[in-house]
């Protein structure tokens, strides 16, 4: 009884109870966010993750504008079945430059994590412009205006000081070569495509579309065209990274 | 805003308060900012919401001295003949607010729910896709219809239980005002393509600041009136509504830590990336349920089943130990919305051992709310609003058993990315946070307007069960379509091959999707015929009420 009667403590001090609730609400966050933070174990050791290009960025902020994440997934968890149908688990570290991550919580179209490479891009280009022209059946909406409107890189390379303020590795010549690189990746042949790929390894350059133009759906294409492609499977070492 | 000491004016001169002043004058600095803004923006949109803005802060500072010229010279007295002179006025507009926008959320799932039944709904266009209307469709139903809901209500049984008048003069105004200028920014920014891409925390970082402003404000008036209130004892409702405004305010800033590109840029990048921006989004993300969606709305439970049945609340002791209980299991459960992932395997498992006990505190608070009943359980039969009221906590019992089963990550593996969660929150923000929310409002408006009762009691069981037909149509489809989707998704044939292709089980959905539309759309004519309800209310004089003096009934349906 006597013990019930101290809780007026808290009753009759508004200050004593907002101290009392925002001691509780904190113990569960930082004991589940901080260790993420520090422990090393909880973004795996691999070879390969770069950052995105001046191009495949542009196009990622095409694929948040647009909500994709709120149908497509970017997270093949560690079971059978997924591993089949959509490849290897993905790794902690394959989304560790990403500002939002993109995981989505729902899949009302399957899991994008591997995507890349899976189709060409002219199936990508005819599938955004109508799903169901290569897809019968498919209920995704269809995104015609993505072809007809250029993509905006007047500011990237600023979007890249940014997010190397927040700790993705954006040497100064990458950003400051951003608009360079983001038109080379663009095109067939350029001359500074060999440029590109050395600061960007496994960059796919070429005409993701139109020629003399730079769409918004090339932009997302190339994002997408290299999801989950950066990784070498076949080189990777899952058993040094158990935990 | 604080009011300047009337000491040293003669009796009846007029002069403005240093908040009137105060805010008058940040108001005209903030539309200088934002008219340079609108100027300089880099896309269109951008411009737009600057402009908006502008306007705003223009509209600020033209109703402070609108208000100024109109107002007696003598603040509003506290207390009129020893009883508190209530401020009811933010609560009457929060109350319409939460009635238009819930009609307007509930419109914009219904249509969402058709596109991904017939994809040409989405029209080829930017604004009309499902990835820009779902967010508008959750914001507008969780921030929009349960934010309103939630301010009013709490400014309402914060005045009542402390027997003490609303502190402040414009702040509550300036709360309710500015809370729905958010959003109507939040909203229109989601059609013109302008989303951090976080679920439930889409708004960009000025629309984040924007609300950060409102909310201090909002914690700082729900506080002061606290302090200055006239019972000893804080009520219950007030400790939940008080986790709610902090706790939100903490999990606000957190997850929204983010760094604008320029000034006159719409476009911020988040400062965390990948595993930890994951477990910070679902903090956030599951906590905007538990805090918001729950501890807010068991807060109006907290008042309005009591006062509704005229019964005291069942257990004094259980409350004290399931709000504590409660606001400390849920900040933990957020991985659960990460199993399998690559968020490592200990935070996977504490989120799911909390999120498991956390089944006890949620049963708490239900068993307080529906034994409060006791001895009036005969009112049910006689009293919809009521009815309602308990069939909320019924469901909150309802998906607070379902979440913590779906957290077990077995079960997870099969529900996780299927419309089973769908269905999950839809019995808890259909079945609970909206009957709890339409129960509060029909108690509401007759107290605020000066009605003796509402217009219609039979209207209101038209609801209920129109409603109720509803949410079992919608949930049970969805528990059909997840359940099936996720066992075809693993489902092998006897060669060992996955049995089925990616869009077959799209295909298989497509019935069940329209069940779901059809029971969203009762809901939402169940919502219609309130607002109907509460807008003959609001209008018919009180004497015609008394006298029952209401049209025959014509089913809505």
């Amino acid at each position: 009884m006597s013990l019930w009667n101290k809780h007026a403590i808290f009753e009759k001090n508004s200050i004593l109870l907002l101290i009392g609730v925002l001691i509780v609400i904190s113990i569960g966050g930082l004991v589940e966010i901080a260790p993420l933070f520090y422990l090393k174990s909880t973004i795996e050791k691999v070879e390969g993750i770069r950052p995105y290009t001046p191009l495949e960025l542009a196009g990622r902020n095409i694929y948040v504008r647009e909500g994709c994440y709120t149908c497509h997934s970017q997270m093949i968890r560690a079971l059978r079945d997924e591993v089949e149908r959509y490849g290897h688990y993905s790794l902690a570290a394959e989304s560790m430059y990403d500002h939002p991550f993109q995981w989505g919580s729902k899949r009302n179209g399957p899991d994008l994590a591997r995507v890349g490479n899976k189709y060409s891009d002219d199936w990508q280009r005819r599938h955004l412009e109508n799903p169901r022209a290569v897809v019968p059946g498919s209920i995704m909406p269809a995104y015609p205006w993505l072809a007809k409107t250029d993509v905006d890189l007047t500011h990237i390379d600023q979007e890249m000081k940014v997010l190397s303020m927040e700790g993705v590795p954006y040497t100064p010549e990458m950003i400051e070569k951003a608009s360079i690189d983001a038109k080379a990746q663009a095109v067939d042949d350029d001359p500074n495509a060999a440029d590109l790929v050395k600061r960007y390894p496994k960059a796919q350059a070429r005409a993701y579309g139109e020629k003399g133009r730079i769409t918004e759906a090339d932009a997302l294409i190339a994002y997408l065209q290299q999801l989950g492609t950066q990784v070498d499977f076949k080189l990777y070492d899952g058993k040094a990274n158990l935990r | 805003m604080a009011h300047s000491g009337s000491a040293g004016l003669l009796p009846g001169q007029k002069s403005m308060t240093l908040g009137e002043m105060g805010l008058a004058v940040i108001a005209a600095l903030s539309a200088v900012l934002w008219v340079i803004i609108t100027a300089n923006a880099w896309t269109p949109e951008y411009a737009f919401h600057a402009g908006l803005f502008a306007i705003a802060s223009v509209a600020t500072v033209f109703l402070i001295v609108n208000r100024y010229h109109a107002r007696p010279a003598e603040r509003p007295a506290q207390e009129i003949n020893g009883k508190p002179n209530y401020n009811f006025g933010p609560v009457k507009f929060a109350t319409i607010a939460s009635v238009f926008w819930g009609i307007a959320g509930f419109l914009v799932g219904l249509i969402i729910a058709l596109q991904l039944a017939y994809p040409e709904l989405n029209f080829g266009l930017p604004w009309t896709s499902f990835g820009r209307l779902r967010p508008l469709h959750t914001s507008a139903v969780i921030f929009a219809f349960g934010g309103n809901v939630l301010l009013a209500t709490s400014f309402y049984v914060v005045q009542r239980t402390c027997q003490a008048r609303l502190a402040g003069d414009l702040a509550p105004w300036f709360v309710v005002l500015g809370y729905n200028f958010f959003i109507v920014i939040a909203g229109t920014g989601y059609l013109l393509g302008i989303t951090q891409g976080k679920e439930y925390a889409e708004p960009e970082w000025y629309t984040d600041l924007w609300l950060t402003i409102v909310w201090v404000t909002y914690f700082i008036v729900f506080l002061a009136t606290i302090i200055k209130r006239k019972e000893p004892h804080i009520y219950v409702a007030n400790w939940f509504y008080l986790a709610f405004i902090l706790t939100i305010a903490v999990l606000h800033l957190g997850n929204n830590t983010t760094i604008p590109v320029s000034i006159f840029s719409s476009k911020s990048y988040i400062v965390w990336a990948g595993v930890q921006d994951a477990m910070l989004q679902w903090w956030y993300g599951h906590n905007a349920v538990g805090f918001f969606l729950t501890a807010g709305f068991l807060a109006i439970m907290y008042y309005f089943i009591p006062k509704r049945a005229e019964r005291p609340v069942y257990s004094y002791r259980l409350s004290i130990i399931h709000f504590w209980a409660l606001i400390f299991m849920y900040i933990w459960a957020g991985p659960h919305h990460l199993h399998y992932t690559a968020l490592p395997d200990w935070a996977q498992t504490l989120g799911m051992t909390f999120s498991i006990m956390l089944w006890m505190p949620s049963w708490g608070g239900m068993i307080n709310g529906l034994m409060t009943l006791s001895g009036a359980w005969d009112k049910l039969r006689t009293d919809p609003v009521l009815r309602m009221l308990v069939v909320s906590v019924a469901f909150y019992g309802m998906s607070t058993f379902e979440g913590p089963l779906m957290s077990v990550k077995a079960v997870n593996s099969l529900s996780h990315y299927t419309d089973w969660t769908i269905g999950h929150v839809h019995s808890g923000a259909l079945g609970w946070v909206g009957y709890v929310s339409f129960g509060a409002i029909y108690c509401l408006v007759p107290w605020l307007w000066n009605k003796p009762k509402l217009y219609s009691l039979k209207l209101v069981n038209w609801h209920f069960w129109v409603s109720t037909l509803g949410i079992v149509c919608y949930i049970s489809a969805m528990w059909v379509a997840g359940i099936m989707q996720g066992l075809m998704w693993r489902a092998y044939t006897a060669l060992g091959f996955l049995e089925y292709s990616f869009l077959e089980t799209v295909e298989a959905m497509h019935p069940f999707y329209i069940i779901r539309a059809f029971g969203g759309g009762l809901f939402l004519a169940g919502a219609v015929i309130m607002a109907w309800n509460l807008y003959k209310t609001i209008v018919t004089p009180a004497e015609e009420i008394e006298a029952g003096v209401t049209p025959a009934l014509v089913p809505a349906e």
